[in-house]
């Protein structure tokens, strides 16, 4: 007998769907469920009562209506009225319409509280359900209030239905995933635990995935349910098909079941319990055994309920990772997976193998299918499949097979699915830049990857090549070369025109020796694609050929003319235009000089995680890429605050040349003030405007004894200095303006300039929330006799403001004089009140005793003159250190300027070597340094050496500056 | 996680659509449409699982599916559920509508909505698989059918 019997249903609603089916056009469909809205708006709003009968047709209609896509906004009310009935049809259809069309109408979930909770308490245990159904359905905040504490009784109450306990389990997890905070498990939690042993399998079933997502948030609360999960799986491992009765599925025992208990384990490392562990490795073997079975049926369901629990054990076996023969076992059946002739195994196949690749014991065996792999990319009609696929090559991708894989994806590539082009693309830029070995192989390969998708390669990729081609010069001649070659094809794609425009700009004086690639050649290959570009390739063009100017003099007149032309110096497109007039008058202008000076070559990109890695990263979400950082295999990160991820844009390409990079330049990523780019060797013009401002003179009454500057001291203690403090503190010895400190509210950025013995430092304050901070105060504090060494004046033109606004920034003065050398560095407390709760913390202002630096110039002669005569032991201080940051020179330079001192040339007779020169200015007295820092690049170290005039000076001084390089 | 389940014929017509997370109606049509959209134009034999929709969940978020005759099932997943556990639940799903409506067509789910949702109730609730013995859900559905011949045997009114 069929369990729904066909010719009782509801013959108006049976007329109204057939006629909505009769229905020729969209039109028709309409006009017929208007008429029907209409009538049923006009049934409910009619005087005469409805019985439950008609209530429950016409809301059978209105869930038809919004089944095909319409918005109902009425009989909400009728639904609630239905609820309260007694019979069980009618308050079925209540549950229903308001478990598919309420969501948390406040007005509402109050009347349908109510009737839940006469549910819930009826003992009928069909309502009951109905009612834990509706929580779990609309789940909303109100409803956890109402009954989260009920719930877990209903759930452990010796006296309750197995199908009321399975639904309150999981109504108990609906309420637990949207108010946690309300879902109180303390004691029910080993009753819960518990139900992994209930006699009935439906009740572990819907338990398991309470258990399951309350273990992942609570993991040491729930850490007993481990045990009992092996020892129920163990029994349904070990089962007889026929055990477990209806729950046996196609032959397999409980596979549903069996899954989620696998998953379960997930959560957890390995059981520590050696019988524990032992009994669950016996498991997964049995499992893995099982696979290598004949079928006891040759049913697709049969197969794929046992591979499910298959999949899962294997999930399981590489989450542990600690099982080197179970994992080589994994590995060899997913292998058998890969050619097997269902679709879906080979699918889940490659899934897996991609985190099995990540594992050390099995990498090696994951490797062994790269033929089959590849085959699958090739091969596979599922796009989800070659996806897969491709996933799994760069997963297993290492310096061995690195040229075969990137090879094979990009001659997939070329007909590789639209949606997943972009992705590719990024893994083979990727993949070419971790695993080059030499650079021109890397060239080539991006130079391919543009030639063949040029479209998906995004602005990422091609910076990067040239971030690497400019930072290498072992493939710059080759570079130029090749992207020359590359650019004579008759169509070319507009990023290589990018790339070649950049490259041949900077190196192309590198392949301007042969005829066939003479400047003109170069020059008017250039040019070819000009007119074919969009503006910002053409931007860069107009900066490529200023540079040709300089590397080719004799291109000059050539390029003039191109410049002079109406087409550029008339352009409509500003950007343009300003380009064409400045270059060429620079290019009339300048001398020979200037013009190499302004031109000179791009100095190389300071080093930062790849843009291309963190783009791919964005795509696939965090955690999806297993990707072991680029930084690991080739360079460390610089320090510089230089952009980085910036793309070498071409404003900055004609324009920074003129300056080196120096660490002071414009970096505050605060919203205040006109840039301060003076770099500290030449500051001295600039800190008189500073110093001669017009604010008010200090007033010196504002210094109390105790050092504290605060005009309002809190009563709480200032908190210890944070555990980066230091840290901190060591960014800001060779540079004085940056960010400070930033957390999720606050951000705290400096400026500050010396002169002499003085120096002055703003602080900006920048509330980064859009909620007021109350009661801010700082307090400057030196710790200990710092006291005496340096001195404070606070000359705030006003105190700072008690209320930080939202999104507000407040700045703060400090004047510093340094009376005699110091080591420690002053401390700076901020207090301030967010949502209620007291901000308490401290850092060192960056405040070092180098900033009181002044350079010296001097001979070599009179160098190593003082430096003999500072050759008594405790004058000189010394440390031999690994280099913890990049060891190119420009940037070795810039630190060291950055330092205060003279950068001394031509003193060294060792090239390599740097010397410096400086006199610290302090109130008391002047102690004079010298400094000398060999490295060794070969073995990434360096030695440093000081001699000062003053012993704790060389201390002090060695200690900082061995942090920096 | 369960995010959705979707019932639709191979014209895109939706025969069931039930959301275990609140989207607005707006959403809810769009994800239909999304989710035919990206499975009807797969063809037969490749594999049941696809990812790409947008609408929900974003990267951790795979489509489940299985054709049979005139209709796609459709289960909208999170990645904490095992694809072939999710396709042996779609079997079972549709073996119990085959039970209870004898021979199941897509006209039983058209007339029968609100049965078919009973039936799915039984099966998963706010997402999370409740039951999956066949057996036993065809029980609750029938101990359901007779409560429902009990009250209609007598009819209050006339409508």
């Amino acid at each position: 007998m069929p369990a729904v019997s066909k010719g009782d249903g509801m013959r108006g609603l049976a007329v109204f769907i057939s006629d909505i089916r009769n229905c020729k056009s969209k039109e028709a469909e309409i006009k017929r469920i208007n008429k029907e809205l209409a009538n049923i708006r006009s049934k409910f709003k009619g005087d005469k009562a409805l019985d439950g009968y008609s209530k429950k047709k016409y809301v059978c209609k209105l869930l038809f209506i919004f089944l095909l896509g319409h918005d109902i906004d009425f009989g909400h009310m009728e639904a609630v009225n239905l609820l309260s009935s007694n019979k069980y049809t009618e308050k079925q259809i209540g549950y229903l319409f308001i478990s598919v069309l309420v969501n948390s109408n406040s007005e509402l979930i109050r009347l349908i509280n109510n009737a839940i909770k006469n549910d819930l308490s009826s003992r009928n245990p069909t309502f009951m359900c109905l009612a834990l159904h509706c929580i779990a359905n609309v789940g909303s905040r109100e409803m956890a209030e109402a009954f989260a504490s009920e719930i877990p009784r209903i759930l452990v109450a010796g006296d309750t239905m197995d199908s009321v306990k399975q639904s309150a389990a999981l109504c108990l997890l609906r309420l637990y995933k949207t108010s946690p905070d309300l879902v109180l498990m303390g004691e029910w939690t080993s009753r819960v635990v518990h139900l992994l042993n209930d006699q009935h399998m439906g009740v572990v079933t819907a338990a398991i995935s309470l258990i399951t997502c309350l273990s992942q948030k609570n993991p040491d609360e729930f850490k007993t349910c481990v045990s009992l999960a092996v020892s129920r799986l163990s029994r349904i491992v070990s089962s007889a098909s026929t055990d477990l009765q209806d729950y046996t599925y196609y032959f397999v025992p409980a596979p549903w079941l069996s899954c989620k208990l696998l998953r379960l384990l997930q959560c957890y490392p390995p059981p520590e319990d050696g019988a524990v562990k032992g009994r669950l490795v016996e498991c997964l073997e049995t499992i893995l055994n099982k696979a290598q079975e004949p079928p006891k049926s040759k049913k697709v369901q049969h197969s794929n309920a046992k591979n499910a629990i298959l999949f899962e054990a294997i999930s399981l076996i590489i989450h542990y990772d600690s099982e080197p023969n179970l994992l080589v076992r994994a590995c060899n059946q997913l292998g058998q997976f890969l050619q097997h002739r269902e679709t879906n195994l080979r699918y889940l196949a490659l899934e897996s193998m991609c985190t099995l690749a990540s594992s050390e014991f099995s990498h090696e065996a994951v490797k062994t299918h790269i033929e089959t792999v590849i085959n699958a990319l090739k091969t596979e009609r599922d796009v989800s499949v070659r996806q897969r696929a491709a996933d799994l090559l760069y997963a297993m991708c290492d310096r061995s097979n690195a040229k075969q894989i990137v090879a094979e994806m990009l001659s997939y590539l070329e007909t590789a699915d639209y949606s997943i082009r972009e992705e590719m693309v990024l893994k083979v830029a990727i993949l070419a830049e971790k695993y080059a070995v030499d650079y021109s192989w890397y060239v080539d390969t991006i130079l391919n990857l543009i030639r063949i998708a040029g479209d998906y390669v995004s602005e990422e990729v091609w910076y990067r090549v040239i971030q690497i081609v400019i930072n290498r010069d072992d493939v710059q001649g080759y570079a130029a070369k090749t992207v020359f070659e590359a650019l004579q094809a008759p169509a070319c794609h507009e990023n290589m025109v990018k790339v070649g425009g950049y490259i041949l700009g900077e190196f192309g004086n590198l392949i301007a020796g042969d005829p066939r690639s003479s400047p003109l050649v170069q020059f008017n290959l250039l040019h070819s694609k000009f007119h074919l570009c969009s503006v910002p390739t053409r931007a860069l063009l107009l900066s490529a050929y200023i540079k040709f100017i300089n590397l080719f003099p004799e291109t000059k007149a050539t390029i003039q003319e191109v410049l002079r032309c109406d087409s550029q110096i008339r352009n409509s497109d500003v950007e343009l235009q300003q380009r064409a007039v400045e270059y060429l008058k620079l290019s009339s202008i300048a001398s020979t000089d200037v013009l190499a000076t302004v031109l000179e070559e791009m100095p190389p990109f300071p080093e930062r995680e790849s843009s291309i890695l963190a783009k791919l990263k964005k795509k696939k979400g965090p955690g999806a890429v297993s990707v072991t950082e680029l930084e690991d295999n080739k360079r460390e990160g610089g320090e510089l605050n230089g952009g980085g991820d910036r793309g070498p844009d071409t404003a900055a390409m004609a324009a920074s040349n003129a300056s080196t990079p120096s660490p002071s330049a414009d970096l505050l990523g605060i919203r205040s003030a006109a840039p301060v780019g003076a770099p500290p060797a030449s500051t001295g013009s600039l800190l008189v405007d500073v110093f001669s401002e017009a604010g008010p003179a200090a007033p010196s009454a504002a210094v109390n004894d105790d050092g504290f500057l605060s005009s309002a001291p809190p009563s709480e203690d200032p908190a210890p200095p944070l555990s980066e403090a230091d840290e901190l503190l060591n960014k800001f010895v060779c540079k004085n303006n940056g960010v400070l400190f930033e957390n999720q509210l606050l951000q705290i950025g400096i400026k500050s300039e010396y002169r002499q013995n003085l120096g002055r430092m703003y602080l900006f304050y920048g509330n980064k929330t859009s909620v007021q901070f109350a009661s801010f105060t700082t307090t400057v504090s030196c710790p200990g006799d710092l006291q005496s060494h340096i001195l404070f004046l606070n000359v705030q033109t006003k105190p700072v403001e008690p209320l930080v606004e939202g999104g507000a920034q407040i700045q703060q003065v400090l004047n510093i004089e340094c009376l005699t050398d110091f080591s420690d560095a002053p401390l700076l407390n901020i207090k301030f009140r967010y949502g209620g709760a007291l901000q308490n913390l401290t850092l060192k202002l960056p405040v070092t005793i180098n900033k009181f630096f002044q350079p010296t110039e001097m001979s070599s002669h009179d160098f190593f003159q003082r430096w003999k005569q500072l050759s008594q032991p405790q004058q000189e201080a010394q440390k031999i250190f690994k280099a913890n940051h990049s060891m190119d020179t420009e940037v070795l330079k810039a630190k060291l300027l950055g330092l205060g001192t003279a950068l001394l040339d031509n003193v060294d007779p060792n090239p390599e070597n740097y010397v410096c020169a400086g006199v610290i200015q302090t109130k008391s007295q002047q102690v004079g340094c010298l400094l000398r820092l060999e490295p060794n690049a070969q073995a990434q170290m360096y030695r440093l050496t000081l001699r000062c005039s003053k012993d704790s000076v060389s201390r002090r001084l060695c200690e900082l500056l061995a942090q920096q390089f | 996680m369960i995010k959705a389940i979707l019932i639709f014929n191979n014209h895109g017509k939706p025969r069931l659509s039930k959301f275990y997370e609140h989207y607005t109606e707006d959403t809810e049509q769009q994800i239909i449409r999304e989710t035919f959209h990206l499975v009807s134009k797969r063809d037969e034999n490749v594999c049941n699982f696809l990812e790409g929709g947008m609408l929900i969940g974003g990267s951790d978020y795979k489509l489940i599916y299985r054709h049979y005759a005139t209709l796609y099932f459709v289960f909208c997943v999170d990645s904490s559920e095992s694809e072939l556990g999710i396709l042996d639940l779609i079997q079972v799903f549709v073996e119990t509508l085959d039970k209870c409506f004898e021979n199941v067509c897509e006209l039983d789910l058209i007339f029968h909505v609100d049965k078919v949702h009973n039936i799915l109730a039984e099966m998963v609730m706010g997402g999370m698989v409740l039951e999956t013995n066949m057996n036993e859900i065809i029980t609750q559905v029938d101990a359901q059918n007779k409560m429902e011949k009990s009250e209609t045997r007598q009819p209050e009114t006339i409508s």
